[in-house]
Formats: C-alpha cells, structure tokens, sequence
C-alpha cells in the first residue's frame, strides 16, 4: 500500500512542517511579545500611558491582522529573498509566517496581561515596584498559564499557516498535499498529509494544555 | 507623621466629574492606629491611594514624614513607597507564587539578595503565625491565611507606615478579630503607624486610637475614638456610630436616652441595678457593649418609662455611675 519513497516523503514534509511551524512561531514571538507588553504598558490607563504611542503600534497591528495570509506571503516575498536568497522553500516561507503571526501572537499576548488582576498590579506598584520588574514579575508571571494558552493557540494557527504557504512554493506537508496530491489527482496522499496535519494539531495541543494545567498554582488540586 | 494638606481629586470623564475628595485636612501622628471610616462611596478608598500617591490628588498634597510626595518624582515615589506598606480587601497576593515567594517580593524589588530575602521571609511568616504554610499557593489559604501573608509581605518592606484599605471586609468576625489583634501587635511591637479605612464602626472601637468619617469625600468629624464615639457632632458620625438603625416602629412611650459606657466596670450591672432601684422597666431599643480589659465600652439606646419622675429619676441614676446620657429626639416615631 505504501512504498518507501513516499514515507519517506512525507515523513520529511512532517519535519519540515514541524520545523517551519516552530521557527517561525518563535521568531513571531520575538516580535510580538515585545510589542503586546507596549499594547498593554503604553495603552490609557495603563502602567505608563503614551496614548500615540500605542494608537501607532494598535494601528499597525489591525493592519497587518487583516491582510490574508496568502496575499502577505506574496507581498513579503521580496524580503523573504532579500534574507534567504530564495523566493520559495521552507525558509523564505518562515520570514512571511513570521510576519503574519507577529501581530496575532501580540494581540493574544495583549489579552493574556490584560487579564492580570488590577488590584496585583495596585499591589506591586504600592511597594514602589518599577514599570520594569511590574512587567517581568507581575504581568508575565501572573499570566504565565494563559500565555502558554497562547502559545498553543499560535502554533496551531501557525502550522495551518505553513500548509497554506505550500499553495505558492512554502515547504512541508501543504506543498506535499498541493503538489502530489491536488495537482496530480492523488486523493490518497492528499488525505495521508490531512491526516498527519490533524495528528500534529492534536500534539501541539495536548502538550500546550498538559503543560498550562501542569503549571498553573491557581488549581487548589 | 502623615499631613493631608487641603486634598481634593476630581475624576473627570467624557460626560461627567466625580468630585471624590473635597478639601481634606488630617494630621496622622507616629504610632496612631487612625481608623478613616465612612459609607461605602464615601471617597475613603481614594483618600488611601492619595497617600502614597497612587492617586495623585487634584489639589493639596500630602507630607510623609515631612517631605512633599506632590514634588518627588517617580524615582522617589517609589523610594518612598517601600517604605508605606500596604493591604488590601481582596488581599492581591501573587497566585503563582508560593506563600514564601510573595512575602520575598517586596524584598526582590528593592534588590536584597535571594537568600536573605528568604530568611527574612521565614521570620516575617512566623510572626503572622503561619510557619507551616511557607510552600502553600494563595488559592490553598483561607481568606484571614492570605490577609496574614499579606501582612507578612508588608512587614517584609520594614515599613513606617501600614495603610489598610478595607483590610477585614471580606473576612468573617472571628477572623476580622484574629487580624486586627495582629494588626494592632505590630503597632506596639514596631511602632509603626497604621492607617485603617473601613465601614465598620466595630473595627474603628476595636483598635483604632484616633479616628476620621469621610462622608461625600468631606471630613465630617475627626478626633479621638472616645469623643468621636461618645459625641459624634455630625451626622453622619451619628448615623455611623447608630450603625444605620432604622427608626423602631410601634413603639408607645416617647422618651428616649442614648448612654456610652466609658470607664464602668464590666461587671456593674447597672441597668438591671437602675431598673431594681427605680422599680419600673426600660426597654432597650439598641445595646452594642463589650468588654475591653474589664472595663465596659459601648453604647445603649433605651426608652424610657413614660412616667416623668421614673424617668428622670432613671437619668439622674445613670449620670451618677459617671454614664454619659443623652436625650434622643424623634428616635422613636409616634
């Protein structure tokens, strides 16, 4: 039923998917970390308000939200060659990813401080703590669990993401199921890279709710 | 120790202005227990945050030990503020941080290395009694537990000053008891000066020495328990110290008397006595006593017989065994 060429196939599109999937979303994060802890700091009312500062970084971020992924991809490709050398494969593919998760990963990590009770923060600001340890301690502790909810929430947007880029050239199981699959009518292997995209979800978010519950103190149990 | 100097804070939004605070003055001296009281919405929360500039009042300002918060910048705010500890009604302890961790944090703000902050730690929670629970998350303590490590963690700061906003509110009687024992130990052991709002008249008789009503965000009344208890002048310290009682319907005879147990022992029955001696009966519309140190503190509300002469004979009684009686208008209706 199966021959080894294509296991073997689809077992590097795994890897490559899984690698593009976590490259990508970690880059992301280094964007959009820094710049949901701005949304949150720097919003009215917020540990140090600076209201143009965040309408700025608001705006950017509904702009870069409401691009489709697919349409991003093209218009990132310039850059993507500019940094990789290549306009297509698993690497250009990263630079678009990252650039169309960074503003999705913000809001979530926006939302995830958000919910950080007022009155520890009242606390922390009461013992004359900075904006500084305010955030590192106070902020990203208290919201540690929903952050990795996040997390979980990014890498499977993400991993959705890298089989869509195979549509115009990304690497991994998209590419696979476009390529053997659609474009050569092979229904066989377009439902085999369905079904290891399906596992793979099924991973990411057992591990991400294995690691939130596993770390959360709130739970008197 | 603290000077409130002509506050007011205004909160101004896009259809309307909230006037919290209206021309505040208050002295708070070194080792006072001064209890802020008022009706809820009254503006006493605010009043707090205002003094360690949370809020950062409209006008006036507010001395600390002297110095003008309103002409510190940040940096010295903050210098400022680790020394002015402070609690809170829903405790705001880190959830996912250990008892012992919270208590460090204070500690690891102002840079005192790990293990230290950890020892110290450990002498602070064996202050508030609480050794056992060190490695225990906040959501595995009761509410008076987590009030306790939140004390545990303001003593960590080695603070001056102790502001309490609304400290026992969400704790039942027995452990409001437990806190405000606790609280008032650290006033005598420490010396420092603690600063308590509240609703509860019974917090303020309990272990306040001086005491504030805000009413409106106005200064209504200051002064020491005993006057502002024994005499309250304006309304709303009357309506405080009568704990909002409604007036008592159905009632025949018209005369009523309010008296305050100050000085009298607790163990002079001296109604039962008065009603023994003037062979006529009262009845008591309102009794809230207790025993402080085998002395008798409180207050009762009693209507009088409508015979004149009992009555005045009754008040001539109660004067004499040094009661301080006072003729109340209208608190029964007709």
């Amino acid at each position: 039923m199966w021959n080894s060429n294509e296991i073997s196939m689809l077992l590097e599109a795994c890897v490559t998917s899984v690698y593009m999937t976590l490259a990508s979303t970690l880059m992301a994060y280094v964007i959009g970390l820094p710049v949901g802890i701005l949304l949150v700091v720097c919003a009215p009312g917020g540990l140090k308000p600076k209201p143009i500062l965040h309408k700025i970084f608001d705006v950017i971020v509904n702009i870069t939200r409401s691009i489709p992924f697919l349409i991003l991809m093209i218009l990132a490709t310039p850059l993507a060659r500019a940094i990789t050398g290549k306009s297509y494969g698993a690497n250009a593919t990263i630079i678009s990813l990252t650039l169309a998760a960074a503003p999705f990963i913000a809001r979530l990590v926006e939302s995830s401080l958000l919910e950080v009770d007022k009155g520890v923060i009242e606390a922390a600001q009461s013992m004359g703590a900075g904006t500084w340890n305010i955030v590192l301690k106070v902020l990203l502790g208290e919201a540690r669990v929903s952050l990795i909810v996040g997390l979980t929430i990014a890498l499977g947007t993400v991993l959705g993401y890298t089989a869509m880029s195979g549509a115009i050239g990304g690497g991994g199981l998209g590419d696979v199921a476009i390529r053997y699959g659609y474009n050569r009518w092979n229904t066989k292997i377009l439902l085999e890279t369905v079904v290891l995209l399906v596992i793979l979800m099924q991973l990411i978010q057992m591990a991400g709710t294995k690691l939130s519950r596993k770390l959360d103190r709130r739970l008197t149990d | 120790m603290i000077r409130i100097e002509n506050v007011s804070k205004t909160f101004k939004s896009k259809d309307n202005t909230v006037e919290a605070l209206k021309n505040i003055t208050l002295d708070i001296a070194k080792g006072d227990i001064y209890g802020i009281i008022g009706m809820s919405g009254a503006g006493k929360s605010t009043l707090v945050r205002c003094l360690n500039f949370l809020e950062r009042p409209t006008e006036g300002t507010v001395y600390v030990e002297g110095k003008d918060l309103s002409a510190m910048t940040g940096k010295e705010l903050r210098q400022m503020r680790t020394k002015v500890a402070m609690i809170f009604q829903h405790f705001n302890l880190l959830m996912q941080r250990t008892v012992l961790d919270n208590i460090c944090f204070p500690m690891e703000i102002v840079g005192v290395k790990k293990s230290e902050a950890r020892k110290k730690a450990r002498e602070y929670l064996e202050i508030v009694d609480l050794t056992e629970k060190e490695n225990a998350y906040p959501a595995q303590l009761s509410g008076g537990q987590k009030q306790r490590v939140a004390i545990a963690r303001a003593l960590a700061m080695d603070p001056k000053i102790l502001l309490c906003d609304e400290a026992t509110s969400a704790l039942d009687p027995t452990t409001t008891k437990s806190i405000l024992s606790l609280l008032k130990e650290i006033n005598l052991k420490y010396g420092i000066t603690i600063v308590i709002i509240t609703h509860s008249m019974d917090v303020v008789q309990e272990i306040c020495t001086k005491v504030a009503i805000v009413d409106a965000g106005v200064l209504a009344e200051s002064g020491t328990v005993e006057e502002v208890f024994a005499t309250p002048k304006s309304k709303a310290a009357r309506k405080l110290v009568f704990q909002g009682e409604q007036k008592v319907p159905l009632m025949k005879s018209k005369r009523c008397i309010r008296i305050v147990f100050t000085e009298n022992s607790s163990f002079e029955p001296v109604i039962a006595n008065m009603v023994l001696e003037c062979k006529a009966s009262v009845n008591i519309l309102l009794a809230d006593t207790k025993d402080i140190g085998g002395i008798a503190r409180g207050q009762m509300i009693l209507q009088l017989p409508e015979d004149e002469q009992t009555a005045e004979k009754m008040i001539a009684y109660l004067k004499e065994r040094n009661l301080t009686v006072e003729e109340l208008k209208d608190y029964v209706e007709q």
